[in-house]
C-alpha cells in the first residue's frame, strides 16, 4: 500500500498545465502514479464550421513551444481530404520547417528545461574556472569559448547574482540534493552552456521568419508555402535570403555537434544508473516525417513509420492512422461525455464534450478511481504507447536503417551500457540529443535539396488548383500528420460543404500523459514512474527527471476532446 | 521604487558586477533608448534610473494559453533575454523557466507578495475561464481565476502579454467554450498594460518591461490599454508594399507574378488596414521578416476577436479596391461603408470611439471613416 502521496504540481519548466500524484510506498519506491492535464481551451469545438483553410492558424494556437507542427498537420489534413498535391518545393521547405523547429527546440529542452534536473547551480560556485576550461576543452575541443578566463567570469557572473539575494528562476529549488552528482567544474559548465544557448536559440529560428514571416507561429498554407521564391526579385526568396538560412544552419550544426552533444554526454556518464530508471510501457510509435517522395509514400520518410511492441526491437509493425479500427480514444479517466455506449472512438468519429466530475477547487487531492484529467486516453490497437524522440529513434534503429545506427551505436559504446538502456529516462534523454545530430545533418541536406530544385528551375511554392471551396467535393475526410519534437501528431478533419465539420487532433503529450484508461492501464508518464526511487518526498526531483525526459507539453495534450459518462471504472491501487 | 531599502543592489550595480563596463552599459543605454523611439538624450535618464534601482521582481502567470508569448519574449535580441532576466528585473515566478516545482513554486509567489507590496510586476500570459467554478485551468489545486485575483490584489502594475491576456484571443473564439475572459474584465482597480498579438514582437516585450523599470511609470497608452509607441499604427501605413496597394497592383493568387515580386496582399485577405501593431516597422526575430514581408497576408493578430472577424482569406470588404494614389483617409473611408463585413464594422467601432475621444492625433484615417 502506497504510505504517502507527493504532489507536484505545477510541474515548471514544461509547457502548460501539469500535475503529477505519485503514490510512495514503504520501501521509499514509487508504487504508483497519476497524471493529470489541468487545462482545457476547447478549440476543436471552436473550429466547428470554419474555412477549413483557416484551421492551421487555429490549430497552431495549441501550443507556441512546438509551433508550426500544428499548423503543418492541420495543413496536411486538409490537403489529404480534398486531394491536393504540394509542390516540391513547398515539401522541402516544410522539411526545413519542421527540422528548424525539432533542432531549436530540443536544444532548449536540454538546457532550459531538462539540465536543472542534473546540474546544480548552486554546486556551480565552488567550481575552479582553469579546470573547467580544462574539463570543456577534453570534451570538446573544438568549441571556442573555453578558456579559464571566460569560466571565471561565467563563475562571477552566478556569484554576484546569488549576492544580489534576488535568485529569480533559481530560487527556492532543489539545490544541494544528494541526487545531484556532478562535479563543480561539470556544473560551472552546464551553467555557461545554459547562458550560450539561451543566447543561440533565438537565432535558428529566423528559418521560420524567412518562410513564414515570424516565429512564434509563422504562416503556412494549404496547397504550398505562402513565401514565393524568385530569383530576380528583391521581395521573394532570393539569393540573400537563402544565404542567411545557409548561415544559420551552419551555425546550429556547430552548436548541436559542440556543445550539446558533448554537454550531454558528459553528463549522462555521471548518471549512468538512470539507464535502469524509468523505462515504463515499452510500447512505442511514430508516424515518421520528412518526406522526400511526397506525404503518400512514408516508405521515403527520413524518419520511418511504425510501432513496436513490448521492447522488441526485432519487429517494426505498421500502422494506418486512417484504419477506424487501430488508433481509439477513450474517455474513462477523463473529464468529458462520450455518447452513451461508446467506450472508444476514432478520431474522424471523436466528440469533444467537457463534463468536470473532479473535485472543486481549491483541491488537495485526485481520485484515481475516477476521471482525473482534461487529456483523453488514446490507444493504438488497444495499446498504450510511448511517442517522441526515444520512438523516432528506436523505430529508425529497429528499421535497420544505417543512419540511425551510425548515431547510436557509437553513443552506447562511448556510455558503456547496452541497447536496453535506451529503454529508460537517461535513454529518452539521449534520444533526443542523438536525433538533434541527424536533425542538423539533415537540416543541411534538405537546403541542399531546395538549392538543387531551384537550380534545376523550379520556383513553385503553390499549387492553387483547389484553392477555391467551389472545386471541392461536398464532403471529404484527410489525415494530416507530423512528428512534433515531443513526438506524433495527427490532425482528423472532416470537411463538409465547405466547412469544418469535426476536427480531431490527438498529440503527443497525449499518449504520454494521459490517464488509465478503462481497463487500468497506466498512459507513459504513469508507467514511467512506477519503481522510480525518491529520497525526499519533500523534493522529488527524480519524478521531476523522468517526467522532463519525456519534455511535457499539456497545453497540446489538453486542447482536446472527452469521454462517455462512466468515470467510475474499477482500478486497484496497488 | 525609493522605498526600497538602499541595500539592494540596482540593476547598475548588478551589470556591473557581472563585468559590464561602463562605456558598455552607456551602449546598452542608447540603444534602448533607440528601441523604444525615444530622443538620443533620453539614454541618459536610461542610464541614471537603471543605476538606482534594484531588480523589480515579476510575476509571470500563465492561464488558459499556448506559451507562445513566453516564447517570443526568449527571442528578444536587444535587450537579450539573459541580461533581462539576469540583471534587469527578477523573474520570481514563471512556470515555464523557473527551477522549482510544485508546492515550493507556490510558495515563493506568496513569499513575493508579501515581501513586495506594491512594487512587484504581474505579468499574465493567457487568460482566465469563468465558467463552471475555473475547473478549466488550475494550477496546484486552484482555479487560476483566483490565483490571477490573489497576485493581482499588491502588484504594482499589470502586464497582459499577447492577445490573450489582452483580448481574449482563440479559447475566446466562438464559441468561448470555457468562458475565457481577458485580465481586464477581472481586475479594475490596477494599471494594465495590454500587449495584443499571438504573439506580441519580442521587443516589444522587452521594451515594455525596460519601459516601467527605467521611467518608473507606465508609458503612454491609447483607449485599448496598449502603448502607443508600439501600437500606435496600422501595419498598413507603414508597410513596405504599401505603394503597390496605392499604384493598385495586387497579388491575385498564390503564386503568382504579382507575389513573386512583392506586390500588396489585401486581395488576399490581408488585415494590415484595420491592425495596430509595429510588425511592419520593428519587424519579427530581430528584424529579419514580417508576415507580409513572407508573402502572407496579416491575420490581425493583435486586434481585438480577429479569430471571429474571417474567413481569413477573405478580402476586408466587398468594395471596390481603391485605385491608383489612394490616400489612407480614402481607405478608412471605403472600409466603413462596408460595414456588413466584421472586420470592417470593427475598424468602425475603433473609429468612432476616436472620432469621440477627438484628440487621437494619428486616427486621422479612422476619423475619417466615422465621419463617412
Amino acid at each position: 500500500m502506497a504510505s504517502k502521496r507527493i504532489v507536484v504540481d505545477p510541474v515548471t519548466r514544461i509547457e502548460g498545465h501539469l500535475r503529477i500524484e505519485a503514490m510512495l510506498g514503504d520501501d521509499g519506491v514509487i508504487a504508483d502514479a497519476m497524471s493529470s492535464g489541468t487545462m482545457w481551451r476547447g478549440i476543436e469545438v471552436i473550429l466547428k464550421g470554419r474555412d477549413p483553410r483557416d484551421a492551421w492558424a487555429f490549430t497552431q494556437r495549441i501550443c507556441g513551444v512546438c509551433t508550426t507542427v500544428h499548423a503543418l498537420a492541420s495543413i496536411r489534413s486538409v490537403e489529404n481530404a480534398l486531394s491536393i498535391k504540394v509542390p516540391k518545393n513547398a515539401d522541402i521547405i516544410r522539411n526545413i520547417m519542421f527540422l528548424t523547429q525539432m533542432v531549436q527546440d530540443h536544444v532548449v529542452h536540454f538546457y532550459h528545461l531538462h539540465a536543472l534536473d542534473w546540474v546544480d547551480v548552486v554546486s556551480a560556485l565552488s567550481a575552479d574556472p582553469k579546470a573547467t576550461a580544462e574539463l570543456n576543452q577534453a570534451i570538446s575541443p573544438s568549441w571556442p569559448m573555453s578558456s579559464p578566463g571566460y569560466f571565471s567570469d561565467v563563475k562571477a557572473t552566478l556569484q554576484r547574482f546569488v549576492e544580489s539575494g534576488q535568485l529569480g528562476i533559481f530560487a527556492n529549488a532543489y539545490w544541494g540534493h544528494p541526487a545531484y552528482k556532478l562535479p563543480a567544474e561539470a556544473n560551472l559548465m552546464a551553467v555557461a552552456h545554459y547562458l550560450e544557448a539561451l543566447k543561440w536559440q533565438k537565432e535558428l529560428v529566423k528559418i521560420h521568419t524567412v518562410f513564414g514571416g515570424k516565429n512564434p507561429h509563422p504562416n503556412y498554407l494549404v496547397g504550398g508555402m505562402p513565401c514565393a521564391i524568385d530569383l530576380d526579385s528583391d521581395n521573394a526568396i532570393n539569393i540573400e535570403r537563402l544565404n542567411m538560412v545557409k548561415r544559420l544552419i551552419q551555425e546550429a550544426k556547430a552548436i548541436v555537434e559542440q556543445l550539446y552533444i558533448p554537454d550531454l554526454l558528459a553528463i549522462a556518464s555521471f548518471y549512468k544508473d538512470w539507464a535502469g530508471i524509468g523505462g515504463g510501457l515499452g510500447n512505442y510509435m511514430t508516424y515518421g516525417d520528412i518526406p522526400q517522395a511526397g506525404v503518400d509514400r512514408p516508405e521515403h520518410f527520413r524518419f520511418p513509420r511504425g510501432a513496436i511492441l513490448g521492447k522488441n526491437l526485432g519487429e517494426v509493425l505498421p500502422l494506418d492512422p486512417t484504419d477506424t479500427t487501430q488508433i481509439r480514444e477513450e474517455v474513462s479517466h477523463s473529464w468529458y461525455d462520450y455518447p452513451a455506449g461508446e467506450p472508444a472512438l476514432h478520431p474522424w468519429e471523436g466528440v469533444t464534450e467537457p463534463n468536470y466530475t473532479g473535485p472543486k477547487p481549491p483541491y488537495k487531492q485526485l481520485d484515481e478511481n475516477a476521471a482525473y484529467s482534461w487529456l483523453k486516453t488514446p490507444r493504438w490497437r488497444g495499446n498504450a504507447m510511448e511517442v517522441g524522440p526515444l520512438a523516432r529513434m528506436l523505430v529508425g534503429y529497429a528499421s535497420g536503417r544505417e543512419e540511425f545506427k551510425a548515431v547510436v551505436d557509437p553513443v552506447l559504446a562511448k556510455l558503456e551500457v547496452p541497447a536496453t538502456a535506451l529503454f529508460s529516462t537517461l535513454g529518452r534523454t539521449a534520444a533526443r540529443g542523438l536525433e538533434t545530430q541527424l536533425g542538423v545533418q539533415w537540416l543541411m541536406e534538405e537546403y541542399e535539396n531546395l538549392i538543387a530544385n531551384l537550380k534545376a528551375g523550379d520556383y513553385a511554392t503553390a499549387n492553387t488548383d483547389l484553392w477555391e471551396p467551389s472545386s471541392w467535393p461536398r464532403e471529404a475526410k484527410g489525415f494530416g500528420f507530423t512528428e512534433a519534437p515531443r513526438g506524433a501528431l495527427g490532425h482528423w478533419v472532416h470537411i463538409k460543404d465547405g466547412k469544418i465539420e469535426n476536427y480531431q487532433a490527438v498529440v503527443p503529450s497525449t499518449w504520454n500523459a494521459s490517464p488509465r484508461d478503462a481497463d487500468g492501464g497506466h498512459g507513459a508518464y504513469e508507467a514511467a514512474l512506477v519503481g522510480t526511487p525518491v529520497a525526499d518526498p519533500e523534493k522529488p526531483v527524480e519524478i521531476l527527471r523522468t517526467i522532463h525526459s519525456f519534455d511535457p507539453c499539456l497545453a497540446c495534450a489538453s486542447h482536446v476532446f472527452g469521454p462517455d459518462g462512466r468515470k467510475l471504472a474499477e482500478v486497484v491501487v496497488r | 521604487m525609493s522605498e526600497c531599502p538602499p541595500s539592494r543592489p540596482t540593476t547598475y550595480d548588478v551589470l556591473t558586477q557581472h563585468g559590464v563596463s561602463r562605456r558598455d552599459f552607456i551602449k546598452f543605454c542608447t540603444v534602448t533608448a533607440a528601441a523604444l523611439g525615444l530622443e538620443p538624450t533620453m539614454a541618459g535618464k536610461i542610464a541614471h534610473a537603471l543605476q538606482t534601482k534594484p531588480r523589480i521582481p515579476v510575476l509571470w502567470l500563465h492561464g488558459l494559453e499556448c506559451t507562445c508569448c513566453s516564447e517570443s519574449f526568449i527571442r528578444s535580441s536587444h535587450p537579450l533575454v539573459g541580461d533581462v532576466v539576469l540583471n534587469m528585473i527578477s523573474l520570481d515566478y514563471d512556470d515555464t523557466l523557473q527551477a522549482a516545482a510544485g508546492h515550493q513554486v507556490e510558495e515563493i509567489r506568496k513569499q513575493i507578495i508579501k515581501d513586495y507590496p506594491g512594487e512587484y510586476i504581474l505579468a499574465v500570459e493567457g487568460n482566465a475561464p469563468t465558467k463552471d467554478g475555473g475547473v478549466y485551468c488550475t494550477i496546484a489545486g486552484e482555479a487560476f481565476t483566483d490565483i490571477l485575483l490573489e497576485t493581482a490584489e499588491h502588484a504594482k502594475y499589470v502586464v497582459a502579454w499577447g492577445s490573450c491576456a489582452s483580448n481574449g484571443c482563440v479559447q475566446a473564439a466562438h464559441p468561448n467554450p470555457t468562458g475565457a475572459v481577458p485580465v481586464k474584465e477581472l481586475i479594475h482597480d490596477k494599471p494594465i498594460v495590454n500587449v495584443p498579438g499571438c504573439p506580441p514582437i519580442a521587443e516589444v516585450m522587452t521594451g515594455l518591461l525596460t519601459h516601467l523599470l527605467t521611467f518608473d511609470r507606465l508609458p503612454e497608452l491609447d483607449r485599448e490599454g496598449r502603448p502607443k509607441v508600439f501600437y500606435g499604427q496600422r501595419i498598413h501605413d507603414k508597410c513596405y508594399r504599401r505603394s503597390f496597394f496605392d499604384a493598385g497592383q495586387f497579388v491575385e493568387e498564390w503564386d503568382d507574378a504579382g507575389a513573386r515580386k512583392g506586390w500588396c496582399l489585401y486581395k488576399m485577405g490581408c488585415r494590415g488596414p484595420t491592425t495596430y501593431n509595429s510588425c511592419s516597422t520593428f519587424k519579427w526575430n530581430d528584424g529579419v521578416s514580417f508576415p507580409i514581408g513572407s508573402g502572407h497576408g496579416c491575420i490581425g493578430c493583435s486586434e481585438a476577436n480577429f479569430w471571429d472577424n474571417g474567413p481569413f482569406y477573405e478580402r476586408l470588404s466587398a468594395v471596390p479596391i481603391p485605385g491608383v494614389e489612394s490616400t489612407p483617409e480614402q481607405v478608412g473611408k471605403v472600409l466603413a461603408i462596408a460595414a456588413g463585413g466584421a472586420a470592417a464594422a470593427h475598424a468602425v467601432s475603433v473609429a468612432i470611439k476616436k472620432a469621440k475621444d477627438g484628440k487621437d492625433a494619428d486616427s486621422k484615417g479612422d476619423a475619417g471613416a466615422a465621419q463617412a
